[in-house]
């Protein structure tokens, strides 16, 4: 016992003894054993299509297979950014992910309301029923605000015409796609945002808060100077985290949400992938805009962590 | 949260409470109501409209209560076969996919945090990769083609099989939650990690076991884009397929509509659009209730999933 354990403190040592590194992974083996099965499906099934993503660079034909298929370079690439609607997915891109950014805020504001609560019962109630939105699927959700802004039976509708307003048809006018898209997202997710600035809130010392109010704060005042400042760290590393997939705007919600009316607003560049590969079977271009886009996102995120990092000495990684 | 509740009360009786602050509170409060009300109101109606009268709710005449208390839309939903067949689909779907989730993210999670793994940090880095840069939609489906697993059941198992992100949420539960002296003390006493693993860790690190379980569970559940481009046979559908055939796409589910007798085709066609109407909102329930139902119970360990997740190492 007490010789293998001398053992173990010596090959510990950074030594450059030629069998150090064997014994290193011998040592490891059993962990090696564990992390065997998550290791063995990261590369087949995720390292597995980096492989493919050659023929974004090449005439891909089924039957000639991946490897067979004929170089073409950047064609793919070029028929992508000189396509006509270019620009106008880019720009459809850009203002949703924007607005959903301006709606960062919210989940804020909504933890301050919150923290203003007193009475513990009706906070634990409020936010159970806040957070409920966040436990339906993306279909039920798309469904439901089909059914609550139908233009004939909704009730939304119902309350406009209540008031002597005029019916509106909401998923049929393209200017509104992108607030329909973003506020419900705010919707869904508005409660289940807050928990962690509702959790940081609760840390900050109610001395704290004391102090500024004998010294005469107004509640406002506590908000802004003690409450908002106090969970500053949070609310950095949170923005971060979403400007780091600005670009990265899933698709599914949109194709669940799109129609002839707003076709026009609603095509993203995810979206594109999607029509180009697997409607069209135009596999090689749609490989190569997804690379682009990937590429173009890992860019934006460094960019974004190198810049905070500046500002601020928060960042990713 | 709770902590603060009492002594909190009486230190602000010592200042003055003006105007201004009761103002305040009542703008508060105000503002929590309706914010509360606006999230809730949705599930309300859907509840409500799916016990209404068919005419009055196609007329939308149902805004605050419920018209009547009927449950045609019920009974025609559970008459449905289609909806039934994928709904225990989806229910093998999710404890399957979940499974092996866990499978391959647990043992994977703990190796990930032993700091004593030789080549730890190039490891970390093999799998954190994946987070930032993938083969893309294509490439995938390319390969998911090749193994010949398109269009079989077993594509809904696999495909998603891991998220590096719930690994990095359990290895960070494994290195900060879980005193490192536990370890050593086993390892001291002669404990292979095997052991270690199964007799010590995975015992106390069961909040966060619940957490990932319910995030792919949920994940599975609701799941519905990857069904739609892996499997084109209906038959092998999953439950969000279908909603989305029938409530987005808006194909009928009515079946049965009775003996079309002294009826004129029209007042047949009239009612049939005012049932499938009822119906969508009597589906949206039926499909969400597990969630709904569990969630009040579950929800303290989603909420502790959040907090590890901003954790960094």
């Amino acid at each position: 016992m007490k010789k293998s354990k001398a053992r173990k403190l010596n090959a510990r040592l950074p030594c450059q003894r030629k069998g150090y590194i064997r014994k290193r992974l011998y040592q490891s083996w059993q962990l090696y054993v564990l992390l065997l099965p998550g290791l063995i499906y990261l590369l087949i099934f995720m390292y597995g299509p980096m492989y493919g993503v050659q023929i974004a660079f090449k005439d891909y034909r089924p039957s000639r297979g991946i490897w067979g298929s004929e170089w073409v370079g950047l064609k793919h690439f070029i028929t992508y950014i000189t396509y006509p609607k270019f620009w106008t997915m880019i720009r459809n891109t850009l203002s949703i992910t924007l607005y959903n950014l301006a709606m960062f805020p919210c989940g804020i504001i909504f933890a301050l309301l919150l923290n203003e609560i007193r009475h513990a019962r009706m906070k634990k109630t409020v936010q159970m029923l806040t957070y409920m939105p966040h436990f339906l699927s993306e279909v039920v959700v798309c469904a439901l605000i089909l059914l609550m802004l139908d233009m004939n039976n909704g009730p939304i509708n119902g309350l406009i015409a209540w008031m002597g307003g005029k019916r509106i048809n909401f998923m049929g006018i393209p200017e509104l796609f992108p607030s329909i898209f973003v506020l419900s997202g705010v919707w869904q997710n508005l409660g289940w945002n807050s928990i962690l600035y509702i959790s940081a809130l609760s840390g900050i010392s109610m001395d704290l808060v004391e102090a500024a109010r004998i010294d005469g704060a107004r509640r406002l005042q506590i908000i802004w100077h003690v409450y908002l400042l106090g969970i500053m760290p949070t609310i950095i590393t949170t923005f971060l985290l979403s400007v780091g997939h600005i670009m990265s705007l899933g698709y599914s919600k949109i194709l669940l949400l799109q129609n002839d009316m707003n076709l026009e607003v609603s095509t993203v560049i995810s979206l594109y992938t999607y029509n180009v590969g697997i409607l069209r079977g135009q596999y090689s271009l749609s490989a190569a805009v997804g690379l682009f886009n990937n590429v173009i996102n890992i860019i934006i995120l460094l960019l974004v962590n190198y810049i905070m990092k500046k500002l601020s000495d928060t960042s990713l990684f | 949260m709770e902590k603060r509740g009492k002594g909190d009360r009486t230190r602000q009786k010592r200042v003055r409470v003006t105007t201004g602050d009761r103002l305040f509170t009542v703008v508060v409060y105000g503002l929590v109501l309706l914010i509360t009300a606006c999230c809730v109101y949705p599930i309300y109606y859907t509840i409500i409209a799916s016990v209404s009268d068919a005419t009055a709710l196609y007329g939308g005449k149902v805004t605050f209560l419920p018209s009547g208390f009927h449950l045609d839309a019920y009974r025609e939903v559970f008459s449905n076969r289609q909806i039934w067949r994928s709904y225990a689909l989806t229910i093998f779907y999710t404890v399957g996919g979940t499974l092996v989730n866990m499978v391959l993210t647990v043992p994977t999670a703990y190796a990930l945090s032993r700091k004593r793994m030789f080549g730890r940090g190039f490891l970390t880095a093999v799998f954190l990769v994946t987070m930032y840069f993938g083969g893309g939609l294509i490439p995938t489906y390319m390969l998911f083609k090749n193994l010949h697993l398109v269009n079989t059941p077993w594509i809904m198992l696999v495909c998603g099989g891991l998220s590096v992100y719930n690994v990095v949420l359990t290895r960070t539960y494994f290195q900060t939650s879980i005193p490192d002296g536990l370890y050593e003390a086993a390892r001291i006493d002669g404990a292979n990690e095997f052991l270690i693993f199964a007799r010590i860790m995975l015992p106390l690190a069961k909040p966060i076991l619940a957490v990932i379980t319910l995030y792919y569970a949920v994940g599975h559940w609701s799941s519905w884009f990857s069904a739609m481009i892996y499997i084109s046979n209906t038959e092998l559908h999953p439950l969000q397929l279908v909603l989305r055939r029938i409530l987005i796409q808006n194909e009928s589910a009515v079946m049965n509509m009775g003996e079309i007798t002294s009826q004129t085709l029209a007042d047949s066609l009239r009612r049939k659009m005012e049932l499938t109407q009822v119906m969508k909102f009597a589906l949206v329930l039926i499909s969400s209730a597990p969630m709904l139902v569990v969630y009040p119970f579950v929800q303290k360990y989603f909420i502790k999933g959040v907090m590890v997740g901003a954790l960094k190492e």
